[in-house]
């Protein structure tokens, strides 16, 4: 593989420890890959900075002990816990400690503290077309597709390589001709009204990717509307989740697919499948896994982490509600990143929120910060990632459906009996 | 196994143990437990079953970007699998490989295989795999109840 002198310097150790360490993994990964070059990149985004594990403070503690420093702006992924209020979410001291060591580090090391898994949504978003390094699967196909910037999701511990170094293997969807695309999924008899909440195009992503599989689908014969970018948002996040989607191309919707020849570069996707309104229906009720009916036990919103957009309806989801409260035994959580909240805030969205009885949480995840009751057994969402991963992560069912539904869950104890929105005449 | 079957090897070394293959690619992360090494995703078909010292054959990491990090604490554990063979390049796998090199000087080596490759690696056979992909059979598969 061709290195440049300066490449070459880095891994004889003549820019320290960290940034050896940092280019050899990125070196690595490019010969196992077989790429023929490094690519520089702009930005990057860490996914890694979670507490998973011991080895998650061990990897981060070795690069800022010797003085790693990044050599882009790189915007971090959520921490393990809500950074100022862990004390009163119930969260133990020692995993607290861990957790902040590794954020110290993270800092330490010249990463912005951003905490978020919806870094698209606020500061430092990336460019048409600007080479990038992301991790968080649902960032990585929200950078591609909606803002059209080039990254490939970036394993945890690459991202941070990538960042120290500014370098990574120039493979995969940095390259034009792998941002093609592969499976054309018609979408038949499209009425704009089965497609109005961000919930339903999450069911539409569980589905196409877990038809595309580790293709780059097109679609097309979408509703005639443009959708908001919390709709694209969850559509990403799901099909990131049922499948590996890394980039998708919607015609007349995202940068890259003004039209589906454009999208394909000429050439016919190798495979055309059609969607159906069954097939769509279907995909929404297996984001359920709960017996119809079950009492709800917690609430989560904001996975991928809430936007502005997503606080007004909220709040305006509770208001129809009139004085009705959520249940005293059911927990209601929305997560999200702290500028988004402090918008919120002055927004005036936040208080009548939580005087509801709706708990904020900051800078981290239902699945890596233990925020959920553990004894929470059916789990509310509008989210299909967040519908994807409880029963492992979090060891729930999952009852699935609109925010709307959600907040009325919280009040009644129930999920409402939603029929899928293309099931209804 | 009737004829040789060799193995494409991206992260290198040898490895030993009992095939546990699967034709459902797996989310190492929110897939499998990081502190046992059980496979946790009811979706997937050996739910319940522990990767750990398994030469893990499936066709692809799937879904989120920490399974690196997930296969890095199950070598640093010692309960990673021997060997981990997909069909699919995965990215997270390999670099939780390289990782653990660097980081603790301990690894599990990393195999693509073809199709054909895929389909000699019979469930619950031991083999032993060189460190060049060379595949050699020990024992026969137990039948499968």
């Amino acid at each position: 593989m061709k290195l440049t002198a300066e490449d070459r310097r880095v891994l004889d150790g003549e820019r320290g420890e960290a940034t050896r360490f940092a280019l050899s993994v990125v070196v690595r990964m490019a010969e196992a890959a077989g790429a023929e070059r490094l690519l520089s990149i702009e930005q990057a985004h860490i996914d890694a900075c979670a507490l998973m594990s011991q080895s998650s403070l061990d990897l981060v503690s070795h690069l800022a002990e010797h003085d790693g420093r990044v050599s882009v702006p790189t915007t971090l992924s959520m921490v393990s816990l809500d950074l100022e209020h862990w004390k009163t979410l119930g969260v133990n001291p020692s995993f607290a400690d861990k957790a902040s060591r590794i954020a110290q580090a993270y800092q330490k090391l010249g990463c912005i503290p951003t905490w978020t898994c919806a870094p698209y949504q606020g500061y430092l978003t990336p460019r048409f077309g600007q080479q990038i390094a992301w991790g968080e699967s649902n960032a990585v196909a929200y950078a591609n597709s909606v803002l059209g910037a080039r990254t490939n999701r970036y394993p945890d511990y690459l991202d941070i390589c990538a960042a120290i170094t500014g370098r990574v293997p120039y493979t995969g969807l940095h390259r034009t001709e792998n941002r093609r695309a592969t499976v054309h999924f018609h979408v038949e008899r499209a009425r704009a009204r089965d497609w109005e909440t961000p919930a339903a195009w999450a069911a539409f992503g569980s589905l196409i990717g877990s038809l595309a599989l580790d293709g780059v689908p097109v679609m097309d014969g979408l509703p005639a509307f443009r959708p908001s970018n919390d709709m694209l948002k969850a559509f990403g996040a799901a099909a990131a989740s049922s499948g590996s989607i890394e980039l998708f191309h919607m015609v007349g919707i995202t940068p890259e697919a003004p039209d589906l020849a454009s999208a394909s570069r000429g050439r016919p996707p190798s495979k055309a499948v059609a969607v159906t309104r069954r097939q769509l229906a279907d995909a929404w009720d297996e984001l359920s896994n709960a017996d119809d009916g079950s009492p709800v036990d917690a609430v989560i919103l904001g996975c991928p982490h809430v936007s502005y957009a997503e606080f007004v309806a909220l709040s305006e989801a509770i208001a129809r509600l009139g004085a009705a409260r959520i249940r005293p035994n059911v927990q209601f959580l929305v997560f999200a990143g702290a500028t988004t909240v402090e918008l919120a805030r002055r927004g005036g969205l936040l208080d009548p929120i939580e005087r509801w009885g709706a708990r904020i949480v900051r800078d981290t995840c239902p699945f890596h910060s233990p925020v959920v009751a553990p004894t929470a057994r059916v789990i509310a969402t509008d989210s299909g990632k967040c519908a994807y991963y409880a029963p492992g992560e979090l060891k729930a069912r999952v009852a699935f459906g609109t925010l709307g539904a959600c907040v009325e869950a919280a009040v009644t104890g129930r999920m409402p009996r939603g029929e899928a929105p293309w099931r209804t005449r | 196994m009737a004829n040789a079957v060799k193995l494409r090897p991206i992260v290198r070394g040898a490895a030993a143990g009992a095939v546990l293959r699967s034709d459902r690619s797996i989310s190492l992360w929110g897939g499998v437990d990081p502190a046992s090494g059980t496979i946790i995703d009811r979706r997937h078909d050996r739910h319940g079953e522990s990767i750990a010292g398994r030469v893990f054959a499936l066709p692809g990491e799937k879904g989120s970007s920490t399974g690196s990090a997930v296969l890095l604490e199950l070598i640093r554990i010692g309960l990673a699998p021997a060997a981990i063979v997909t069909r699919h390049p995965s990215p997270a796998v390999t670099l939780g490989a390289i990782v653990a090199e660097e980081l603790y000087g301990k690894s599990i080596p990393i195999f693509l295989a073809t199709e054909a490759g895929f389909r000699a690696l019979r469930d619950g056979e031991r083999i032993d795999i060189a460190e060049d992909g060379e595949v050699r059979r020990v024992t026969a598969a137990a039948p499968r109840p």
